[in-house]
């Protein structure tokens, strides 16, 4: 026996020793038909081959470990960056469970959203009466301001129709006549959670904007000095939104940042749990009609927003995740010439902080090879600041990005001498990736928490960007936009750079390379 | 300290009683009559806990609970691990359970083994108009390619598969022909059926009985000779090590565990199980079917047991070598002496940190009663409890077994209603699931997950115990509790903005 009271040991010692492997081989060998070890050995090897690799991408109809979610994901995100909002989603009720314990385990936060609680019969007889009985209920006992509904795959496929069963729900006395329930149609079987966000933001900004489903006359745009600024599905959204707003109050724009979360993703713990926290007021989400234009920083989490927005006379202008130093130049030359407004001096500070860094670091940088995978506008942020730093990302992989995705992104390697070899591969899974790994290797893989598979079967150290980010704490809180965020970037790679040599270089016996001076 | 230590037991049933007439006073009238139902104040000596459980989750009211899919895949069917299992539709339902369960195992990731991988169908519009059944059929032939060392296949239905028609049976058969009598399972577990998990369980024990029981060949069936001490190991899904810490002293005692279900399990342990001399069932709830089964079937008995905490352990020990021989018996004894310092090193170093400090749980499966052994041998006391998706059997043990005269139950909380009775009743710890835990820390109550151990354990047997305590202690006894308060500002009692 090896657990005592005054060194208690857990699972990450506990079954390491002998009595607990022994039991283990035991098992394996007596009850467990396990397959012969060599033969597995085999299989492994054989799964590192250009022959696998060959097999694992004439796949038609397996998904393996991708890296996406489903859209009413995404609307939920979109949902509670408006104040007092609550998210309610129609259809089978484990859909919610899983959204909130996904955000939860990401951003170590609570996650409120409530469902319709579909079952067998709603599916016969549709929804109707689970939508008139959850808006009454949600509405009691939450308090909201405004009930922003999604759909499950479920509603979809029997095909119950929100706008109509909101009106029939508020004729009933569900909410009264006048509160805000604005809709969004989001199945799961279309898209990824980035058109979940998409499709969310779209439906609420038509409620305010477009005359509340009839109820209300539609808004006349009569221009102002304002500006909005969409963040798109984000990871960061509690560091970068903060950062954008730096930025905007730096150069003295007026903004309204639409579908805020920043803070409801971020609530102190003081003694009072903050069910709503911050988020775009319902004044501002309609007033946002009248802005001189809207920036969406990404552009594959706003397609239809964005084309929304443009139809009623603002100028759009959309951005991929802007890291790195060029993509915030861009930015910030938008904002500049949009608003008429000088870039501040102290931003450019900052820009030369950045450079500054770069400069210091480039020799451990340059010319390392990059995996990266995500969704669509995160991986071209990425690619690009890698691309700024003289790395080269070699494979870059997302299974929510399409064609014009790749297009785009194989533009941007053509521009740069470190993007000669490299490629871009939509709609492909990380066990693309691991064979992508294994026939063309990388120094570095940058994805998110699942990627740790990955660097466990090939050896690749992962640097966690992305979303979800579960095994680790916090780094949602540090921005990745702007010149700082990407001073964030560069530190991260740079550490685990270094972490690497010198796992490489701790060796018993010998004591070179493992410098204290780099 | 809550005023459940403070007070005489008629006050706290007066308090707790008057406790649930004002969360009803939020709902409108249908709501408040169908709420009433699941709230009670336990009665001492009564045969259950006098509430209505296991009916259909109120639209609206942010239920906890989850979906048969849940209970399917991610409970019964997803530990076991030679098996891929597929998760069949829409893509969220795979990657929202990816791995977060920590069902752990020993294998070779991706080669022999394939827990942690998310195999999906991925559906697009065209599945749901044309049918999913062609590409199940491609997606097969596409793993038994790649993965030519899975021992078997299931696949677990999503919501549109019952919708639009699909026939996995078909399919299923069609494929296990096709490749030499393999096993592939068809599993209809699709999210909208039943009213929470527990259903998804009852498919999936059934699927286990259609698919692999009724399949059973003289060959798969005679792998080893049996002996007269073989036993499985049923509901246990070797959480943090779960099983394993519960399997070395069933070793120890004398007993041979010849399966586990379905933690670490693999295809032939469940082949294997119609062998056992006793099934012993930690999770009821999840696996009392397929027990009450080979029971009828192959004549095995089953009794059920409890490995938190110590009294509970030795109970149990005592209780499964009841079912055999001296021998045995003899084991079971040697095995609790063996433990007994180390118990005794526990308590001596925890209980007096722990010592009266009382605890809300809200959890699914045994739990809300299971643990509750293990916090009174820390000298903690349960004050309020309920199921996520119990039925009148689990209340009945909860009443007959565990709780206290008074103590507080709530059948299928949500999140108003939960947040009330805590802010109420000013428990020193919460133990509840990953949706509930900021929810508590953020009012500055000490929270465990008690579904995924909060990343710990094992918590089962006598090496799960010292983890417990261990982690019991380090959220209630935590300094960061009394940083919650700004010093410059005045002490407020914690409440429920919602509410206002």
């Amino acid at each position: 026996m090896t657990q005592n009271a005054e060194h208690v040991l857990d699972h990450v010692e506990l079954f390491r020793g002998p009595e607990y492997q022994q039991m283990l081989a035991n098992k394996k060998k007596m009850f467990e038909n396990a397959q012969d070890p060599a033969e597995v050995e085999r299989i492994r090897e054989w799964s590192k081959t250009p022959e696998y690799r060959e097999k694992n991408f004439a796949r038609e109809a397996l998904t393996i470990n991708p890296a996406k979610a489903c859209q009413p994901l995404g609307a939920v995100f979109a949902s509670v960056g408006f104040e007092g909002t609550l998210p309610f989603v129609h259809g089978s009720q484990g859909c919610v469970a899983y959204y909130r314990s996904h955000l939860s385990r990401h951003f170590k936060e609570p996650s409120s959203c409530v469902s319709s609680s579909m079952t067998e019969d709603a599916a016969v007889f549709g929804g109707l009466n689970n939508m008139t009985d959850g808006l009454a209920n949600s509405y009691n006992m939450y308090k909201p301001k405004m009930i922003a509904v999604s759909t499950t795959c479920m509603a979809e496929v029997i095909g119950d129709d929100l706008n109509a069963f909101i009106k029939t729900s508020k004729e009933k006395g569900s909410v009264p006549q006048h509160f805000d329930v604005p809709f969004a149609h989001t199945p799961a079987f279309v898209g990824s959670h980035i058109t979940g966000y998409d499709n969310a933001l779209k439906g609420i900004l038509e409620h305010f904007w477009d005359g509340k489903a009839g109820t209300a006359p539609k808004l006349e745009r009569a221009p102002n000095e304002k500006i909005n600024f969409i963040g798109g599905f984000d990871g960061y959204t509690v560091g970068n939104t903060r950062e954008i707003k730096r930025i905007f109050d730096l150069m003295d724009v007026q903004y309204t940042i639409l579908a805020d979360n920043s803070d409801v993703f971020d609530t102190p713990t003081d003694g009072e749990f903050r069910m709503y926290d911050g988020g775009t007021t319902l004044e501002d989400a309609a007033n946002a009609v009248h802005a001189k234009a809207t920036i969406s920083a990404q552009q594959w989490c706003t397609e239809k927003t964005l084309a929304f927005i443009a139809g009623h006379g603002q100028e759009v202008l959309a951005f991929n995740h802007p890291v790195g130093v060029s993509a915030t130049d861009e930015l910030l030359m938008a904002l500049s010439r949009i608003s008429g407004k000088e870039i501040p001096e102290a931003l450019a500070r900052e820009r030369g902080r950045l450079v500054d860094a770069m400069a210091d670091s480039s020799a451990h940088i340059h010319g390392k090879k990059f995996a990266i995978y995500g969704d669509p506008d995160l991986c071209y942020g990425l690619t690009a600041f890698l691309l700024e730093l003289g790395a080269e990302p070699v494979h870059v992989l997302s299974t929510n990005g399409n064609k014009a995705w790749h297009d785009k992104m194989q533009a941007l390697f053509a521009s740069s001498p470190f993007g000669q070899n490299c490629h871009a591969y939509p709609g492909r899974d990380l066990w693309h990736m691991r064979s992508l790994l294994f026939t063309e290797p990388v120094d570095f893989l940058i994805g998110n928490t699942h990627g740790k598979y990955l660097e466990r079967d090939t050896g690749t150290p992962l640097i966690r960007i992305g979303f979800p980010i579960f095994d680790r704490h916090h780094h949602h809180r540090s921005p990745v936009w702007g010149y700082q965020g990407g001073m964030n970037v560069l530190v991260k790679i740079l550490d685990k750079i270094f972490d690497e040599i010198d796992r490489k270089t701790s060796v018993a016996g010998t004591d070179y390379s493992f410098d204290i001076i780099r | 300290m809550s005023f459940a230590t403070t007070e005489s037991i008629e006050e706290i049933k007066a308090r707790n009683k008057e406790l649930i007439q004002e969360v009803l006073t939020v709902y409108p009238d249908k709501t408040a009559k169908r709420r009433a139902k699941h709230l009670n104040v336990h009665e001492a000596g009564k045969a259950d806990c006098g509430v209505k459980s296991n009916l259909k989750s109120i639209p609206g009211v942010m239920t906890i609970r989850g979906c048969a899919y849940a209970g399917s895949k991610g409970v019964v069917w997803g530990p076991i691990k030679d098996m891929i299992h597929i998760s069949h539709g829409p893509v969220g339902c795979g990657q929202y359970s990816w791995g977060s369960r920590r069902n752990y195992y020993a294998g070779t990731t991706g080669i022999d083994t394939f827990v942690t991988l998310q195999f999906t169908s991925d559906f697009q519009e065209k599945d749901i108009v044309f049918g999913g059944d062609k590409k199940l059929v491609k997606l097969i032939d596409e793993l038994q390619e790649l993965f030519p060392l899975n021992n078997g296949i299931t696949i677990q239905s999503e919501c549109p598969i019952g919708l639009i028609g699909d026939d996995i049976e078909a399919v299923s058969k069609a494929k296990s022909k096709e490749y030499g009598g393999k096993t592939i399972v068809p599993v209809r577990c699709e999210g909208f059926r039943g009213v929470s998990q527990s259903l998804g369980h009852h498919i999936a024990n059934d699927a286990v009985r259609d698919w692999v029981f009724d399949r059973l060949t003289p060959e798969k069936s005679s792998r080893f000779e049996p002996t007269p001490y073989d036993v499985a190991i049923i509901g246990d899904y070797n959480i943090g090590g779960d099983a394993w810490s519960s399997r070395i002293l069933l070793e120890e005692m004398g007993l041979r565990v010849i399966a586990q279900w379905s933690g670490d399990g693999s295809l032939a342990e469940l082949e294997a199980t119609p062998k056992a001399k006793l099934n012993i069932l930690h999770c009821y709830r999840s696996m009392n079917y397929i027990s009450r089964h080979m029971e009828e079937k192959f004549g095995i008995p089953w009794c059920e047991y409890n490995f938190f905490g110590p009294t509970k352990i030795a109970e149990s020990l005592r209780r499964i070598a009841g079912y055999f021989d001296d021998r045995i018996k003899e084991g079971a004894e040697r095995v609790i002496a063996k433990y007994q310092p180390l118990v005794d090193a526990v308590v001596a170093k925890y209980r007096p940190r722990l010592e009266g400090k009382t605890v809300m749980l809200f959890v699914g499966g045994l739990r809300p009663r299971h643990v509750i052994g293990a916090y009174e041998d820390l000298g903690m006391e349960v004050v309020g409890t309920g199921y996520e998706f119990g039925h009148n059997d689990d209340y009945q043990r909860t009443a007959q077994h565990y709780v206290k005269d008074g103590t507080l139950i709530y059948d299928d909380v949500n999140g108003y209603e939960f947040e009330r009775f805590v802010e109420k009743m000013q428990p020193d710890l919460v133990g509840s699931g990953i949706k509930e835990k900021y929810v508590f820390q953020k009012m500055g109550v000490p929270f465990r997950q008690m579904h995924s151990w909060d990343y710990s354990g094992p918590y089962h047997g006598y090496d799960g115990f010292p983890i417990f305590a261990r982690d019991m202690d380090m959220a209630i006894n935590s300094p960061v509790w009394r940083k919650t308060k700004a010093p410059w500002k005045a002490a407020a009692e914690p409440r429920l903005m919602a509410a206002e």
